[in-house]
């Protein structure tokens, strides 16, 4: 998609939505950092979602975004954004995974079933201890649920240094990942390290998960990471293809969802406003059910 | 430590480390954890919801665990790979998210649906959470022939008439309620570390089915004690005890397989061809 | 073999297939089986991979309806229980970990189809050890189901389908994980219960040869159709061309079958796959 015709595509849409748009939105100091940080770390996802998808480890993504928990919980007990905490314990839990060889789908197994728990136990008890110390309570929501609305904008340049990171990683090894990803033996064959690749794409994986974590919190982040993938796979076998509409689906979510988080602040119950992760996530599912009509219609139409 | 709403906490407690001894037993020879997994994640939106109606938690954790249950059941093997599980699952945590975020009281409500909070339980929880292991240890008594058999050789099972799909559906229906009644003891993140650690525990200690069961139970009961007594001690969450229990029980399990089966292997005499390709984990 | 026929007949048929035709997404699968077996026999359901087998042991097993035909246990129809059935499928118990024993696993032969959970008592724990002793599998009562070995699974299997006193034993392809020796140990063990528990054997296996010195039956499978006699009867060339549709030819090798696709030219081959089923070779696995 060229800059030109993207800009016009997004012009169109937000004509279209102007009688829906609450005023304030386009002045909005929160609603300019969500909107970049949100379009960055959508497109960050797509992209590692697709080979996430045609690897089969959609379940790597969940762990990962699982075991973030603990990581951005210490993180905010430490005192730092939760960002870091979501970067270290992501990086290390790769690295196990990686060294244990758990890159073969297992699905969630017992033993990593266990370990998660045994994370997850572990945020509990530094999620409690957040609340103690900084007298704070909305840190469980916050690194659960997440909100692009709560990034600050001074991690706006490690966001989007990270991303840049994640996309170099992914394009400079693009075909080799891509044939690995394919088939594994094929790929030795053709000398390449298939093993120091899945280690790269681990990598890769941690980042953008600990990238999602931040937009719509760690146990929602499986859904920006695998459903864009997983419908643009449904609509296009060409994997170029597949990460550019992945990409263009979560920025689309994200943005819609941001708009329309930013326009509930006037509807009922309460003057809160309603979650922005409940609508991408929402808006994430619609879109896959979606993908799956062009199929359904095919097969209707076609002659068994 | 054992007065006044503490007596609630260990009736409660106890009561559901019981069942979810027993019922995980089933999880894990089905090879369900999954399930464990995502019926306590489908459930917390009809928690939130129903708190946020003012009903009972208990009856909005019913609801969404049997209907999300029964979701499962109905897209069998499918839908424990699709993207739409997944995804399904993942905006119902959303939608719970939604709903917590509408309720006045939302902070420390989030943090008990996860995590569990059973320094919190009523009185009144007492009685219907009661009813509920009555009838979930009724329903495994009942179905623990057949379901073994289902379970172990569905094949024969069908030919002795016993549908393995009846039999999923009605250990679903098990799975959620049982579900029901822990959440509020561990919540719904951690329920599956006590649902499944016990039991995956117990059967590397012994190879008779009654006997794992009952010392899945056991184990549970232990874990959920210690861990109530240690919140009491010192202050930090129960959830916290009873995963780190949970797991540190599963890798003794383990280990102790692991050694007893290179022990059995240097010992063992040759009792017939050596196929042991078939019988080595996957 | 003739007088164990001449023995059994007379006696009243255990089971009865008549005219069984079975077609699945518009593919028919088996075309107007029949047969009949009588207490006792043994009976080889030959076929190669894809022939039909299953479909068939399961039409017999009442998990599939057949489209035509009907199977007949005793001179009754099928009930959904299959009392008089022992059924040992194919696949084992693979997970080493799971708190089952053997003498579990055969105790749920008994009365698993049933509610509640089993009261231990004397009879039943003799009726067990009886039934492990007669398959051989008394040494490994108490290991772990998961962890024995394929051949020990299968005894542990087919105790487990004895101890409800089937009159009936089906064995979905019991030799095809098995090395040599395992499979003669299973196939000897089976004929003798045959013949001492007066037990009627039906197993399915797509290699015949290792059953040729038990078999008092041949039911022979191919395109869907199948021929049913003793081996002398079916295994012959023109009655396995007309089955196949096309000309085998059938050779003896010291003893041993081979049933070989058309001579001359490989066009046979595949107009026999066109029938939807492996040409057969099996003697050339026995021949090593």
């Amino acid at each position: 998609m060229s800059g030109s015709s993207l800009h016009g595509l997004s012009g169109a849409v937000f004509a279209l939505l102007a009688p829906v748009i609450e005023p304030g939105f386009f002045s909005s100091e929160v609603v300019h950092v969500a909107i970049v940080v949100g379009a960055v770390v959508a497109i960050v996802s797509g992209t590692v979602g697709v080979f996430t998808v045609i690897r089969g480890q959609s379940f790597a993504g969940e762990a990962l975004g699982d075991i973030g928990t603990t990581g951005g919980s210490g993180a905010f007990l430490v005192g730092v954004g939760p960002l870091l905490g979501f970067l270290v314990i992501g990086v290390v839990a790769a690295g196990a995974m990686e060294m244990i060889g758990i890159q073969r789908a297992r699905g969630r197994d017992l033993a990593t079933g266990m370990v998660l728990g045994a994370g997850l136990g572990l945020a509990a008890l530094l999620l409690y201890l957040d609340s103690t110390v900084h007298n704070t309570t909305g840190a469980t929501f916050t690194i659960l649920f997440g909100s692009v609305f709560t990034v600050a904008s001074s991690t706006i340049p490690l966001i989007v240094l990270l991303s840049v990171v994640v996309l170099a990683i992914v394009f400079a090894l693009y075909r080799p990942l891509l044939l690995s990803s394919i088939s594994a033996e094929m790929a030795a064959a053709r000398g390449i390290h298939v093993r120091a690749l899945g280690g790269a794409y681990l990598l890769a994986l941690a980042l953008a998960v600990a990238l999602a974590s931040m937009t719509i919190g760690t146990i929602l982040s499986t859904a920006l990471l695998v459903g864009p993938a997983a419908s643009a796979l449904r609509l296009t076998r060409r994997p170029s293809h597949a990460i550019a509409l992945a990409g263009s689906i979560g920025v689309a979510a994200m943005w819609l969802g941001i708009l329309l988080a930013y326009d509930s602040f006037s509807w009922p119950p309460v003057q809160t406003g309603w979650p922005v992760s409940f609508f991408v996530v929402t808006l994430i599912l619609i879109v896959y059910l979606l993908s799956g009509l062009p199929r359904l219609l095919r097969t209707r139409t076609r002659a068994v | 430590m054992f007065s006044g709403f503490m007596v609630n906490a260990w009736t409660v407690a106890s009561i559901v480390a019981v069942v979810a001894g027993l019922v995980g037993f089933f999880v894990v020879l089905r090879g369900s954890a999954f399930v464990a997994h995502a019926v306590p994640n489908g459930s917390f939106a009809g928690a939130a919801g129903a708190s946020l109606i003012g009903i009972s938690t208990l009856i909005g954790l019913g609801v969404f665990s049997l209907l999300g249950a029964l979701g499962i059941g109905l897209l069998g093997r499918r839908g424990r790979h699709d993207a739409v599980t997944a995804l399904a699952l993942v905006v119902m945590l959303g939608l719970g998210s939604l709903f917590l975020s509408m309720s006045v009281e939302y902070a420390p409500e989030i943090y008990s649906l996860l995590f569990g909070e059973v320094l919190g339980i009523s009185s009144n929880a007492v009685a219907p959470t009661a009813g509920l292991a009555l009838i979930c240890v009724a329903a495994i008594g009942l179905l623990y022939r057949p379901l073994m058999l289902a379970s172990v050789l569905p094949e024969v099972g069908e030919a002795r008439g016993v549908s393995s799909f009846r039999m999923e559906l009605c250990f679903l229906a098990v799975v959620a309620l049982a579900s029901t009644m822990t959440v509020p003891v561990v919540g719904t993140l951690l329920i599956f570390s006590l649902m499944i650690g016990a039991p995956a525990a117990a059967r590397s200690f012994t190879h008779r089915p009654l006997a794992a069961m009952a010392l899945s139970v056991a184990i549970a009961l232990v874990t959920v004690w210690s861990a109530i007594a240690a919140s009491y001690t010192t202050d930090y969450p129960v959830g916290f005890f009873v995963a780190s229990i949970s797991a540190a029980a599963y890798a003794l399990g383990r280990g102790w397989s692991f050694w007893r089966r290179r022990r059995q292997l240097i010992g063992r005499p040759t009792l017939g061809p050596a196929t042991h390709t078939a019988a080595l984990p996957s | 073999m003739t007088d164990r026929g001449e023995r059994a007949a007379g006696a009243k048929e255990i089971l009865s297939v008549q005219g069984i035709t079975v077609v699945l997404s518009g593919r028919e699968i088996l075309r107007d089986v029949s047969f009949a077996i009588r207490p006792g026999e043994f009976t080889g359901l030959i076929g190669s991979n894809g022939a039909g087998k299953t479909t068939l042991f399961r039409v017999i097993l009442g998990l599939q309806a057949p489209s035509a035909g009907q199977v007949l246990l005793a001179g009754r129809a099928r009930s959904s229980r299959n009392p008089l059935i022992g059924y040992v499928p194919q696949k084992f118990v693979l997970d080493p970990d799971m708190p089952l024993r053997a003498r579990d696993l055969v105790g749920l032969g008994l009365d698993a189809h049933r509610f509640g959970i089993p009261l231990p008592s004397r009879a039943r724990r003799a009726l067990i050890n009886e039934n492990l002793a007669a398959v051989g599998a008394e040494r490994f009562a108490d290991a772990r189901v998961g962890e024995l070995s394929g051949g020990e699974q299968q005894r542990v299997l087919i105790a487990h389908a004895l101890v409800a006193r089937p009159k009936l034993l089906l064995l979905d392809e019991p030799l095809a994980n098995l090395d040599l020796r395992a499979a003669q140990e299973v196939v000897a063990l089976l004929a003798r219960l045959a013949k001492e528990l007066k037990i009627a054997v039906l197993i399915s296996a797509h290699e015949m040869n290792p059953l040729l010195p038990v078999m008092d039956r041949i039911v022979y499978i191919a395109a869907g159709r199948a021929a049913s006699g003793t081996t002398a009867e079916v295994v012959r060339a023109d009655v396995l061309s007309e089955l196949y549709g096309s000309h085998v030819d059938v050779l003896n090798v010291h003893g041993r079958v081979l049933v070989v696709a058309g001579a001359g030219d490989d066009s046979d081959r595949s107009e026999v796959g066109q029938h939807g089923h492996d040409v057969v070779v099996p003697g050339l696995e026995i021949v090593s």
